[in-house]
């Protein structure tokens, strides 16, 4: 059994008066591509905000390696290499490829692979060809692309994906399934948020699926083929 | 067709040449309810705005009942009889729910000016009919603010009713809610289109809501008409599975409802 | 033509003077959305440390180019520690927040100089070397000049080089799209922010120390540059250097050659500009329309008619200043008539701005056309008093129809700049346009009818006409033409998707409360006797900010529990030494730790029940 990386325990955070996540526990180990599955609305999203101390918990802590970053400033969560890439992209759309990726831009960290533009742009070859076009001139996917190599350049130890497919085209989704398997054979420990099932089969390696703010389900996808209600109840398949 | 009430010829929109919107027309008859389905940025938010008046179009035609309503200001496309909702709800959250309706029905009586007799008072009675209509009566002195998801949508639907519109733009009606409210706020729409006999142009992502209530689907790729018909002929489409539906693997889920 | 030369090249200097002050304002407004008052008082500081250095400094090791470079980083410092006191705390608040509590600095920082520096104009060296003249076409044109206008374009790339090929550059830009996401990167946004702020002052006491051989320095500095600095900001485009730098240019040379053409009108002028490029650019000349990063505070409640507590306490509270008079001495019923009146002056102000969405910071333009307006009525026109109070109004309601239809073109921070700006015409053609307003000697002698003389009397006519025009506002708030001024606050799309022209109500909800602050206006130039240019400039404009805020913006009934906490506690302090220090303490310590304001406070007290507000959801 490899090390936990990431733990959530008994984690509560509202949105005003909003109570969004209730009690949610979970945890990723070291080397894990995780996919957190859910309708919308059911705190995928707060959940990764909640990590990233975006978003506050009232109640609960949040784990990453031997510390308690709960209360964290943001900026110091991400310091400690946890990578997040939003779901609304959000490119600095003044600023060119070269410049968000730039803005990522952190020291390697011991024991794991060092990220450079090069390396990026070997991965994402769109992104070389636009190297000095502003975040606003590219396509949706282009941006999606970009978010994902900016995040890197942080030398993340542990990714947080929000819907990394959702609004792009098929095409560019099965690219980006590719994608991301090879950031996974890198030895990136990765939290991915979904909706869609067969997109997160192919890349994860566990399925945790949140409902109301909880979770619901954590286990293997072969599980959860095998437990259709579970798939009926809980994803809006 | 003489019966259509919304007839679309040729419209174009670009963004600093990029074609967001070309070439599309369709009609509308009434009593219809016509899906506008497709991918991100395929093109529907740039059609919804055209028509409802908020974006200029480059090129092409919007006849409403036979009088172009191009280039009208979204209020006059409004006072035409054209009502919407919005994908993120829009809704006044510092008043009450009953509140939020009689804007609506003050600005249809053009009553805005009046600067002396207390807005809470104003047409009441139709207020409360059209939430009872939705079924949110009960919850009318409620502030908008505290409101469920649901609801607020539900309310958009009403104040969307209040100046008996005949076509209803509906932007992502069911964005954002559990399942089993999409069916019964679809299921609410639906009826109250057959009731009232209205027109309904809707986008939405989710394939069960869209297979489950439309009469008729549009599907928009990269700006484009790439296909329209009944539920069945769409979902068979070879090119419409390729762009939207998905044909591979990946996406084999998602069509089968 | 060469004596036209030379006036170019003056233009030029002071285009670069000015530049230098306003790009450090557009820069720390475009990173943090702060539009910073203080900004003046910096460049002030600058001047007055920058001439102290070189003075009194012992054998002057600095010698003067080592003063203005330690002046500007005292400076700096300064504003350091103002960003990390005060506006850290403040930067999710609503703009209207921020600008009261930098003017909260400036008044601080306004007796603090006094303090120290004393209250005498001084007069600067000589910079050496460069004290004389060189003459061009014939014309003599100081060397310091030409010194100055180097200087501007050297800046200007220097601050494109640091903004663009820098990391610090990269990342300050990033943080202005999108600060969430830079923490999120990994990037103490907050460090940023200060670094910013540290250049941004530095700058403005650049600015203010490279004035030292120039012209006077007197305690007037500040907010004398800040408006300057405001209309070069807002032409050039909040948030751009570049626009910033062509502005300045703009407005130098208008300057230098409208002098020739209008002296009498050379600060009207640049407003006028102001107006005119905002209606062809509404975001300035190289500025973008405002991204909707801020968020919109916290979601109001649905207002109620009062409740039977509330009516019964509003009722006790006329019967009280009915009978007031009965009860007081004379000179407690003259600061009642005071309050009467800054009552309904905030309360117009809360009308528009808490209703209506719509802040504007140059309100007390409103209120000094009424009061010109009545006093025009006396002075030239032989009417009486009962016509003048009629003419208050009318004089006000015309400004507002003319400003407000600028005004309502746009949102937002940039309307409350356009506010601003239509508020200093008023203030420099009352101070400008000698014939007419008399200018700073202002207009004397204009008193109460025979009927309404007595203290007690004119009170009474006061609390009738200010308290009715209150009463008829609230009545109008809670009218379908109130409701839909609301409505476009809450939510300018969904007015429009309703049929509402929303734009044609706003305009006629600024021209109702510049109206009703004309009524204020009436009546107080009545009760005062006079009337002078300073009652339509920025502090009245303050005032009414800081008492709508120290009622609470969100209360209705705030703007006059306001307004009677702000003028008996003005009343207080204003006979100490230091008030205005005092008084900005006040502002500053409101906004950081009470920015609900009193009635908001009473009320939150009142209904415990719940409504705690965490954060938002932002995107």
């Amino acid at each position: 059994m490899a090390d936990t990386m990431l733990g959530l325990r008994d984690i509560n955070t509202y949105y005003g008066k909003a109570h969004i996540l209730h009690d949610l526990s979970f945890k990723v180990k070291t080397g894990e591509v995780v996919a957190l599955l859910g309708r919308n609305g059911a705190g995928k999203t707060t959940t990764m905000r909640t990590i990233m101390q975006l978003a506050r918990p009232r109640a609960g802590s949040v784990q990453f390696e031997s510390q308690d970053i709960t209360r964290w400033a943001t900026h110091k969560v991400a310091q400690s290499g946890i990578g997040y890439v939003p779901e609304e992209r959000r490119i600095f759309g003044d600023l060119t490829v070269m410049e968000n990726l730039e803005v990522g831009r952190q020291p390697a960290r011991d024991g794991l692979p060092v990220w450079t533009v090069e390396h990026l742009f070997e991965l994402f070859p769109n992104l070389a060809e636009r190297r000095n076009n502003r975040g606003k001139q590219m396509s949706g996917g282009e941006q999606q692309m970009l978010t994902i190599a900016r995040t890197l350049m942080g030398n993340p130890k542990l990714l947080l994906l929000d819907e990394p497919s959702e609004g792009i085209a098929p095409v560019i989704v099965e690219q980006m399934a590719q994608t991301l398997l090879e950031i996974k054979a890198k030895g990136l420990t990765v939290l991915l948020s979904e909706q869609n099932l067969h997109f997160a089969r192919i890349v994860a390696d566990r399925a945790i699926i949140i409902e109301s703010g909880s979770a619901v389900f954590d286990s293997t996808f072969e599980e959860l083929e095998t437990n259709p209600e579970i798939r009926d109840q809980y994803l809006s398949v | 067709m003489s019966q259509s009430v919304l007839s679309v010829r040729n419209l174009s929109k670009s963004f600093g040449g990029l074609k967001a919107v070309s070439d599309v027309s369709f009609d509308l008859v009434k009593g219809e309810l016509l899906a506008m389905i497709g991918p991100n940025g395929a093109g529907k938010t740039t059609c919804f705005n055209m028509l409802n008046g908020q974006l200029k179009a480059d090129a092409g035609q919007v006849m409403l009942n036979g009088e172009s309503i191009l280039g009208f200001s979204p209020r006059k496309v409004w006072r035409k009889g054209v009502g919407r909702t919005f994908q993120i709800t829009a809704t006044y959250a510092s008043m009450t729910v009953r509140e939020n309706v009689q804007m609506a029905l003050i600005s249809h009586h053009r009553r805005t000016w009046d600067i002396w007799r207390p807005a809470s008072g104003q047409h009441v009675e139709e207020a409360m009919d059209l939430l009872a209509l939705v079924g949110m009566k009960e919850q009318a002195e409620r502030a908008a603010a505290i409101l469920a998801y649901g609801d607020l949508k539900r309310l958009e639907l009403a104040i969307a009713l209040a100046h008996a519109p005949e076509l209803l733009l509906m932007d992502e009606p069911t964005a954002g809610m559990a399942p089993k409210e999409r069916v019964r706020l679809m299921q609410l729409t639906a009826d109250i289109v057959a009731e009232r006999n209205i027109s309904v142009l809707f986008t939405e992502h989710d394939m069960d809501v869209v297979f489950a209530h439309a009469h008729r689907i549009m599907v928009l790729n990269r700006g484009e008409l790439i296909a329209s018909g009944s539920v069945d002929e769409v979902r068979n489409d070879a090119r419409v599975q390729e762009v939207y539906l998905g044909g591979g693997t990946l996406f084999e889920g998602q069509a089968h409802g | 033509m060469s004596f036209y030369f030379a006036q170019f090249l003056t233009g030029l200097s002071s285009a670069s003077s000015l530049f230098l002050v306003a790009c450090g304002l557009s820069l720390i407004f475009g990173v943090s959305r702060v539009v910073n008052f203080a900004h003046g008082s910096f460049y002030m500081l600058g001047a007055y440390v920058a001439y102290s250095l070189v003075q009194y400094v012992p054998g002057s090791i600095l010698g003067f180019w080592g003063s203005v470079i330690a002046a500007a980083l005292i400076v700096a410092l300064v504003g350091v520690v103002v960003e990390i006191l005060i506006l850290k705390r403040i930067y999710n608040a609503p703009e209207l927040y921020q600008l009261v509590a930098t003017f909260g600095v400036v008044l601080v920082m306004q007796d603090a100089i006094l303090l120290v520096f004393g209250g005498e104009d001084q007069f600067g060296p000589r910079a050496p070397g460069l004290d004389g003249v060189v003459r061009i076409f014939g014309e003599p044109i100081p060397e310091y000049d030409l010194l100055l206008i180097a200087l501007g374009p050297i800046v200007l790339c220097g601050l494109w080089l640091l903004l663009n090929r820098t990391r610090w550059g990269v990342l300050v830009r990033a943080a202005t799209l999108d600060r969430e996401m830079v923490a999120s990167l990994g990037v103490n946004q907050s460090w940023l922010f200060t670094t910013v702020f540290f250049l941004g002052s530095f700058l403005a006491g650049l600015g203010g120390a490279l004035q030292v051989p120039r012209v006077s320095i007197n305690l007037l500095m500040d907010l004398s540059i800040i408006a300057e600095a405001f209309v070069v900001v807002v032409i050039g485009g909040m948030g751009s250097i570049p626009g910033a730098f062509i502005a300045a240019l703009l407005i130098g040379e208008l300057n230098a050659f409208g002098v020739l053409v209008l002296p009498q009108a050379t600060i009207v002028l640049a407003f006028v500009v102001m107006a005119v490029v905002l209606i062809l650019r509404p975001y300035g000349l190289l500025g973008k329309p405002e991204t909707l990063a801020h968020s919109a505070g916290q979601v109001e409640l649905p207002i109620r008619p009062a409740s039977t507590l509330a009516k019964s306490v509003a009722g006790l509270l006329l019967v009280g200043l009915v009978i007031m008079p009965f009860l007081a001495g004379e000179f407690a019923i003259v600061l009642a008539t005071d309050v009467l009146i800054f009552a309904l002056f905030a309360a117009s102000l809360h009308f528009i701005m808490s209703n209506g969405g719509m802040v504007s910071f140059g309100h007390a333009a409103y209120f000094g056309l009424g009061a010109y307006g009545a006093a025009f009525v006396i002075k030239y026109a032989g009417g009486s008093m009962e016509i003048a109070l009629l003419a208050a109004p009318l004089m006000a309601a015309a400004g507002a129809l003319v400003f407000g239809w600028f005004c309502v073109r746009l949102s937002g921070v940039y309307m409350a700049m356009l506010t601003l700006a239509a508020a200093q015409i008023v203030w420099s053609t009352a101070f400008q346009w000698q014939d007419l307003t008399g200018g700073d000697d202002g207009l004397l002698g204009i008193w109460p009818s025979e009927w309404a003389k007595s203290k007690t009397a004119y009170y009474y006519l006061a609390l009738v006409l200010c308290g009715g025009s209150i009463l008829a506002m609230r009545r109008i708030i809670f009218s379908p033409f109130g409701y839909t001024l609301r409505g476009g606050r809450d939510n300018p799309n969904r007015t429009e998707s309703i049929g509402i022209n929303l734009r044609q109500h706003q305009w006629a909800g600024f021209v109702m409360a510049g109206m009703f602050a004309g009524i204020a206006g009436g009546v107080y130039v009545f009760s005062k006797g006079s009337i002078f240019p300073d009652e339509a400039a920025i502090p009245r404009s303050v005032d009414a900010l800081v008492m709508v805020l120290l009622g609470g913006v969100q209360t209705l009934s705030g703007p006059v529990v306001g307004a009677g906490v702000f003028r008996l506690l003005e009343d207080e302090i204003s006979r100490l030494d230091y008030w205005r220090a005092i008084l900005g303490v006040i502002i500053i310590s409101i906004v950081v730790i009470a920015p609900e304001g009193i009635a908001g406070f009473i009320r939150k007290i009142a209904m415990k029940a719940g409504f705690e507000h965490g954060e938002e959801a932002s995107s």
